[in-house]
């Protein structure tokens, strides 16, 4: 029995049990994991799992059943049992459910790939890690850690519309971070970011990281910031390197363009947010600089794929054009309910996961400037970079980040090393305060966004560039 | 492609299998742990008052580690038929022949007697669908009009081990959950329960409560941010709970020096004591050692922190059954804390139903408190802060625990023991050992409410607190 049989095996039993739509996914799922400690192996893990999960929606009732064996009794009674949980749901009715219109899809995809990291003999992999971190570690760091992650997912996706597609994609990513210890706080450093930079595509990104060649800088600046002062409290110009402004955009931009989120989907969980459908098209979300797309067709990022676990095709869109907000993340039922044409964003992060809207690659397109511009135009300021803390409330509003270093800029040029750096806001008002955004763009890789009941971690791209923003309120702490 | 059922097997069954291919394959000098857990899981997510949401499935994971000529990997995976269980053995000592050398191998778990820790529900492990939406339907007919959120979850979990050195353990529990919120006019209101049993999940009582407090916190004012004295309610202390756990009671950030704690010191106000009690869970961690309750703090007086057997082996101490599947990388947490009551004498008695107590506080702000522990820490209040949840707190510096994070759920002024005006929310940045250190604790109810963790297994759970002072550091507007 192939996996494309399986699938059609649970669609059509749940079909048969009272369902008028059903898809199923199988996924074959590989995933390796090493890190490092001050220069030896701490754990090397692989990971290899291989399932079915059915989706059933009978009446307006979605139901959802997913078993780790893909027999063809084992199948069915997946999609019987879908079809139960979905009939089930009619305890509690909603509205009617319409799914937009879909053509029916048979195709294949694989995502780039030109060194396969399951290829990677462990035990280089395992030299770069090592060498990484003794490297920090002979140069003063008290804590340095490795990490590379790596992700070979095959899934099979069946609907009763008529879709029969099958996708590989292959994920990983790594990096280094360098922990200094004081008496009362501590001081840690990343390269490129904390647990590193991740993409779509093959161990070349991880080379191209050249995590040694890092590691005695940010062990130097995790000494420094021990005795660095402490970055002031007030009000300031804001310069924000590429990193960190990645998960500015995916905390306060992606998951408020969420359209579950928006409809109340997430209202006793993830959240809602601030943004009404009502003002689709006229809402100012930020400065004319801000222009930000919903794009899984990049090559190489991590929100990359061909098709969503919907069978709709990756299309690239708009989310906000210049600094009004145009468009948002959705699936085939929440898009039908807004009125809208389109889903395209809806993925599961396992066979036993129920499929549901997640960020693609959501990020900026390039500004005019470059990162040396934006400070050599500011007279008083502050630049930060790489996170260490995101906080941000349920309706997407009210951030406050932690950076892991920052520098003053006075008079257009770099200063003094800060520590402990913060800033705080409100989203919208933040956006239009940029002022200035470079062309430096970095598609930055999120790895662990966590959503949904039960819990799934999703990975995001978001493309971003250093960028500057006009009086925000730093430098708060305990 | 088969499961267990299909194979006839037991989870001891194939822990034993696979540490036998183990020996098998690599000889009897390889060291090898395996352990086998079934895992079943069905939620039932409502939003908007209808159910959108709901799934079930079941999982099986084998997770094996072998220690081979001084190597370690691991590896996993779902697959247990005679094929998919040779395979993982296979891969995994592959592994390990390739890793660097691992000098702190910790050694296997000798054999030990591990005792049933109870718990299991077979009304619970073989839940129905209409089981939850029922609990469901009794939550959104009790929030009265209102709009409700939330889920209704049950899990049953079946787990042995198996290693080398001669240990072997099995079990059996169950858990079921329920958290929903109401809605009016922007304003929430939470109400959460964890329990063995499901039929200890009383939609009815949640939703009454959910809704009373939503009713309370509506037409919220802004009050400025600034250093409050504060009455949290459960849900809020479980953040706490789950922050200290994380960050504080972790053996391996306590290796590394990352963590406040400092066994022996009164690092807390006396009318602290906490223990992490694995009543209900599989009674063996996953390196196979004998869960048992762990005091951490003793009235005041850390006492302990969580162990596996690597970093005990680093602390120089003995594992306290906290191995993890993600040990190795973010440390052994315990993840089933309890703050202790106040005895007999302390402040309050049982609790009380709102829907036929009203108020106790009798105050201008009905619903605000619904038991009769919060009502007695609220009375003596001059002025201060009743805050229900919090909400995305996030670690600024872990060894100081220094924690921003949000109020979620409802605040409300309080004034000469009333609660007069219901608040808007607050950011807050504060060190959670600090707010909890000698002579901050100014009363403690003395009944624990069990709150879910969003991994079914784990909970969290204390009475509400009244502590001397909480350093908000923002307000609703930024």
């Amino acid at each position: 029995m192939t996996e494309f049989d399986a699938a059609a095996a649970a669609v059509q039993a749940a079909l048969d049990a009272g369902a008028r739509y059903a898809d199923a996914r199988v996924m074959h799922l590989r995933y390796e994991s090493m890190s490092a400690r001050n220069g030896d192996i701490e754990e090397l893990t692989q990971d290899e799992s291989l399932g079915l999960g059915v989706r059933a929606l009978v009446g307006s009732g979605w139901g959802f059943h997913a078993v780790p064996e893909l027999s063809d009794a084992a199948a069915r009674e997946a999609g019987r049992r879908a079809a139960q949980v979905a009939a089930a749901s009619a305890r509690v009715p909603g509205p009617p459910i319409t799914l937009t219109p879909a053509e029916p899809v048979v195709a294949s995809w694989a995502s780039d790939c030109a060194v396969d990291p399951l290829g990677v003999a462990l035990s280089d992999k395992g030299d770069l890690l090592v060498r990484a971190t003794e490297a920090a570690r002979g140069q003063g760091a008290d804590l340095a850690q490795g990490l590379y992650q790596v992700w070979d997912t095959r899934k099979w996706f069946v609907s009763s519309e008529g879709h029969r597609i099958d996708q590989h994609i292959r994920e990983c990513g790594g990096g280094i971070s360098a922990t200094s210890i004081g008496e009362h706080e501590t001081q840690r450093r990343s390269w490129p970011s904390y647990r590193g930079q991740y993409g779509t595509t093959g161990w070349e990104l991880v080379e191209s990281l050249d995590l040694t060649g890092h590691a005695a800088q940010i062990a130097d600046e995790s000494r420094a910031l021990l005795t660095a002062p402490q970055c002031p409290a007030g009000e300031t110009d804001l310069i924000l390197g590429d990193e960190q402004l990645a998960l500015q955009i995916h905390e306060s931009v992606g998951h408020a363009i969420e359209l579950d989120r928006i409809l109340g989907w997430e209202a006793a969980f993830a959240g809602t947010s601030w943004l009404d459908l009502a003002q689709l098209g006229s809402l100012r979300y930020g400065s004319e600089l801000m222009n930000v797309t919903i794009d899984p067709t990049i090559p190489g990022a991590l929100g990359s794929f061909g098709f969503d676990d919907e069978g709709s095709p990756a299309v690239r869109r708009d989310a906000v054009r210049e600094g009004r907000w145009v468009g948002v993340l959705a699936g085939r039922d929440s898009a039908a309910v807004a009125g809208l044409d389109h889903g395209g964003s809806v993925r599961a992060d396992g066979w036993a996961r129920l499929p549901m809207v997640r960020m693609t690659n959501v990020g900026l397109e390039p500004g005019p400037h470059t990162l040396d511009e934006i400070i050599a135009a500011t007279d008083d300021g502050v630049l930060m970079d790489v996170n260490r803390s995101w906080s941000i409330d349920d309706r997407r509003l009210n951030f406050q980040f932690g950076c892991e270093i920052a520098w003053e800029v006075r008079n257009g040029r770099r200063g003094r090393m800060l520590r402990n750096p913060t800033y705080t806001g409100i989203g919208p008002l933040f956006w239009r305060s940029m002022d200035m955004l470079s062309s430096e763009i970095v598609p930055w890789g999120t790895p662990n966004c966590g959503k949904g009941q039960p819990g799934q971690i999703g990975h995001t791209g978001h493309p971003a560039a250093p960028a500057r923003f006009r009086g925000v309120r730093v430098g708060v702490r305990a | 492609m088969t499961g267990l059922r299909d194979a006839g097997a037991t989870e001891l069954d194939v822990a034993a299998r696979v540490v036998e291919l183990v020996h098998q394959l690599a000889g009897p000098a390889a060291e090898a742990e395996a352990i086998v857990v079934r895992h079943d899981l069905a939620l039932t997510r409502f939003a908007n008052s209808f159910i959108h949401q709901n799934v079930a499935g079941s999982q099986v994971t084998v997770r094996l580690r072998v220690h081979v000529d001084g190597r370690t990997a691991t590896g996993g995976g779902s697959l247990v038929d005679p094929d998919g269980l040779r395979a993982l053995v296979g891969r995994t000592l592959a592994a390990a022949r390739l890793c660097p050398p691992d000098p702190a191998w910790p050694g296997l778990t000798p054999p030990s007697a591990v005792h049933s820790n109870g718990l299991l529900d077979e009304a619970t492990a073989y839940a129905e669908p209409a089981d939850r939406a029922d609990r469901v339907r009794a939550f959104v007919d009790a929030v009265g009009g209102l709009e409700a959120a939330g889920y209704c979850r049950t899990s049953y979990r079946s787990g042995a081990f198996a290693n080398s050195a001669g240990q072997s353990a099995q079990g059996r529990t169950t858990e079921a959950a329920m958290d929903g919120i109401a809605r009016t006019g922007g304003a929430d209101g939470v109400a959460r329960l964890c329990a063995g049993r499901l039929d200890e999940v009383d939609g009815t009582l949640l939703g009454v409560r959910a809704a009373a407090k939503a009713r309370a916190a509506a037409d919220p004012v802004e009050l400025p941010p600034g250093r409050y004295e504060v009455v949290l309610e459960p849900a809020a202390v479980a953040d706490l709970l789950q922050n200290l756990a994380w960050s504080g009671f972790n053996g391996k950030r306590y290796v590394e020096r990352q963590s406040f704690a400092r066994p022996g010191t009164a690092q807390f106000d006396p009318a602290v004591t906490l223990v992490d009690d694995p009543t209900g869970t599989l009674p063996f961690d996953l390196e196979g050692t004998p869960r048992r309750a762990l005091t951490l703090v003793e009235a005041g007086t850390t006492r302990a922190v969580a162990h596996d057997r690597r970093s005990a082996a680093a602390a120089g101490t003995t594992s306290t059954g906290h191995g993890t599947p993600d040990g190795s990388t973010f440390g052994p947490v315990p993840s089933n804390l309890r703050l202790l009551g106040a005895p007999e004498g302390g402040p309050t008695g049982g609790a009380v139903d709102p829907a036929t107590d009203g108020d106790p506080t009798g105050g201008p702000v009905p619903g605000a408190v619904v038991d009769a522990d919060t009502a007695a820490l609220v009375a003596p209040m001059t002025r201060g802060l009743l805050v229900s949840d919090f909400w995305y707190t996030r670690v600024l510096d872990p060894l100081s625990l220094v924690i921003t994070g949000l109020t979620r759920n409802g605040v409300w002024l309080v004034e000469d023991g009333v609660p007069v005006r219901a608040v808007r929310n607050f950011r807050f940045t504060e060190s959670y050992p600090r707010a909890l250190g000698p002579g901050t604790v100014l009363g403690l109810g003395r009944r624990p409410v069990r709150q879910p963790d969003r991994t079914d297994g784990d909970w969290w759970e204390g009475p509400p607190l009244r502590l001397a002072s909480w350093n908000f550091t923002g307000g609703a507007s930024g």
